[in-house]
């Protein structure tokens, strides 16, 4: 259903927001936890598609991210393929494969699903690991620098703006995408297949599509960041990446385009301010999302519903 | 319209629906009845594509839809509710109804993106229609509210509601009324035979025998997956087979 208050506001507040935050970076430091968090971003925004909409759990989606990068990477710097090319064959191809295989694992729900994408997810990091030839094995390769018509992505400034574009721009299409017939389809699978199948909707069809549009988002910014750093390791693949993507989906709030950004953004940036707990960093940082799942259960996002529902009942009462 | 020849399910030794046919007129309301186990819902789980049949066939006006998936039958016009409620509770009353317009509606995923003509314009018609939808029935107030903190009478009537904007010609109905209170059972009932008059024909399994006996052009009745007596309300009412398969469970008098 459209949603009565404005998408468009949102999207310009967001703007303003991403033009301001560059003032108070005092470093290059700062731009990279940025520019890392909007890539985390936009692949747990595909990933929220899939998870908090169609109901479709993925352990993988890191793994599709690694291998998706990796293409990029072998076609770019091994191949010297021009770099925007290289991910455009890499999004074709893992588009392809993740098509191929959607169609038996999305048979499956629940936890064999997730066991099956962990499986899937697992089998693509050892295949990088092993692959020595193409992929560096598990030292990781380096990147060649990021070449668009000419102009190269050289300092965080210019990745800044590229993410940040990016990422307004998804955000954008992606409550467009939400709010439309597709949107209420997909809410709907989650709710009940039986329903959706029962008016017509081709179920299977539907999630296939999803799964494809979150593992092309995924190889996108996963092969944005690889250029950024100028290195990619298998590390990148990995089965703890893969539940660090859905950690961030689950705490922004499932079901929720900002509850993704959020999520992705709290999850990057909170390990760097809790580097002065030293050797107690990981369990601060346990302890602060389990407390955000006991105390939100749906998520940070929930935080913003509750206030805007306030604000409605005022403006309904006065 | 429909035709049900010899179809057969078996779950491993029982014959859940055992060489039943059986044929329904256009524009007719046909009541499958029978006591609990019957096979009903097995039946219309065959007609609609959720099993294969193991043997037999359907036919819809000439053409094959034996083992046809539910989805595809939506859009040869068949469409149907659940005997236990398939309601999306996390959608609004009117975003049910839209679904049920699925089929009608631009889903292209880059213009859905971009927010183009066709998909605004398409939320709008559909809004209207399902809202009038909703009129018919006196669910219109609660248009906006989230499904799953609504009534089982009001998500009952919601189901039938959501099939009808899939605009189907046949339509099978599985216990519609059971769970109503009598108020709402004759809404239902009114409003089937609205839909009747509108040329969507209907098959109804029902156990209330009050609005079985008022509303059905033609009955079939069904006792362990086979056709035990067929006919108008009146025949199958004097049938003895049917009183004696009847007395046992003390249904005929309206549960
Ligand atoms: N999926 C299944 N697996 C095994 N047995 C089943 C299955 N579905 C139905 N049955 C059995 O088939 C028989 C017919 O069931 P069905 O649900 O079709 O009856 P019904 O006439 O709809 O009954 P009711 O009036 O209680 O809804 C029952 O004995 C039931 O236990
Ligand atoms: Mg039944």
């Amino acid at each position: 259903m459209l949603k009565k208050y404005n998408i468009n506001a949102q999207i310009i507040f967001l703007t303003v927001v991403l033009m301001i935050i560059p003032f108070f970076f005092e470093n290059d430091f700062y731009y990279e936890i940025a520019i890392l968090s909007m890539l985390n971003a936009l692949i747990v925004i595909g990933l929220n598609l899939l998870m908090g909409y169609a109901g479709q759990v993925s352990l993988g989606h890191g793994a599709f991210a690694g291998l998706g990068a990796y293409i990029s990477v072998v076609l770019s710097t091994t191949y010297g393929l021009n770099p925007l090319l290289s991910i455009f064959i890499s999004v074709t191809i893992m588009a392809l494969l993740s098509f191929l295989i959607s169609k038996p694992i999305l048979k499956l729900k629940g936890h064999y699903l997730a066991m099956a994408t962990l499986g899937i997810g697992i089998i693509i990091s050892i295949v990088l690991e092993v692959e020595e030839e193409f992929t560096g094995g598990s030292d990781g390769m380096s990147v060649d620098s990021f070449v668009v018509f000419g102009y190269e992505f050289s300092d965080s400034t210019a990745w800044y703006v590229l993410c940040a574009v990016l990422l307004v721009f998804t955000i954008w299409a992606f409550e467009n995408l939400i709010n439309s017939p597709f949107g209420r389809l997909l809410r709907s699978i989650h709710d009940s297949e039986k329903a959706a199948n029962s008016v017509g909707i081709d179920v299977s069809y539907y999630k296939s599509i999803v799964f494809v549009i979150s593992v092309v988002i995924a190889t996108i910014a996963g092969s944005l960041y690889a250029f950024f750093s100028g290195f990619i390791s298998p590390q990148e693949a990995s089965f703890s990446h893969s539940i660090e993507l859905v950690v961030m989906v689950v705490l922004g709030g499932l079901g929720r385009v900002y509850g993704a950004l959020f999520g992705a953004v709290i999850l990057t940036v909170l390990p760097q301010l809790l580097t002065s707990f030293e050797d107690y960093e990981t369990l601060v940082f346990g302890c602060i999302i389990i407390a955000v799942m006991i105390f939100m259960p749906k998520g940070i996002a929930s935080l913003f519903d509750n206030i805007l529902k306030k604000k409605e009942q005022n403006s309904a009462s006065s | 319209m429909l035709q049900v020849s010899s179809v057969t399910k078996q779950f491993g030794g029982l014959k859940a629906v055992d060489e039943l046919s059986f044929n329904v007129k256009k524009g007719t309301i046909h009541s499958i009845i029978g006591p609990n186990g019957a096979g009903k819902t097995t039946l219309v789980n065959m007609i609609t594509g959720v099993y294969k049949v193991d043997s037999g066939t359907v036919f819809l006006d000439g053409g094959d839809i034996t083992n046809l998936a539910t989805n595809k039958l939506v859009h040869r016009g068949i469409c149907r509710t659940f005997q236990h409620l398939e309601i999306c509770g996390n959608l609004t009353v009117i975003e049910n109804v839209m679904l049920g317009f699925d089929k009608y509606m631009d889903k292209n995923i880059l213009r859905s993106c971009f927010r183009a003509k066709s998909i605004l314009e398409d939320e709008k018609r559909y809004l209207k229609r399902g809202m009038h939808l909703l009129d018919l029935i006196g669910l219109a107030d609660f248009a906006n509210k989230e499904a799953k903190n609504l009534s089982y009478g009001i998500l009952k009537k919601l189901e039938i509601i959501r099939a009808l904007a899939t605009t189907p010609e046949l339509m099978l109905l599985d216990e519609p009324v059971a769970g109503l209170n009598p108020k709402e059972t004759e809404e239902v009932s009114e409003l089937i035979q609205t839909v009747v008059a509108d040329e969507v024909t209907v098959l109804l399994v029902e156990h209330d025998m009050k609005m079985i006996m008022k509303i059905s052009d033609h009955i079939t009745v069904m006792n362990f997956g086979k056709k035990l007596a067929e006919g108008t309300p009146k025949d199958v009412v004097n049938n003895e087979e049917v009183i004696k398969a009847y007395l046992g469970s003390g249904a005929l008098s309206g549960r």
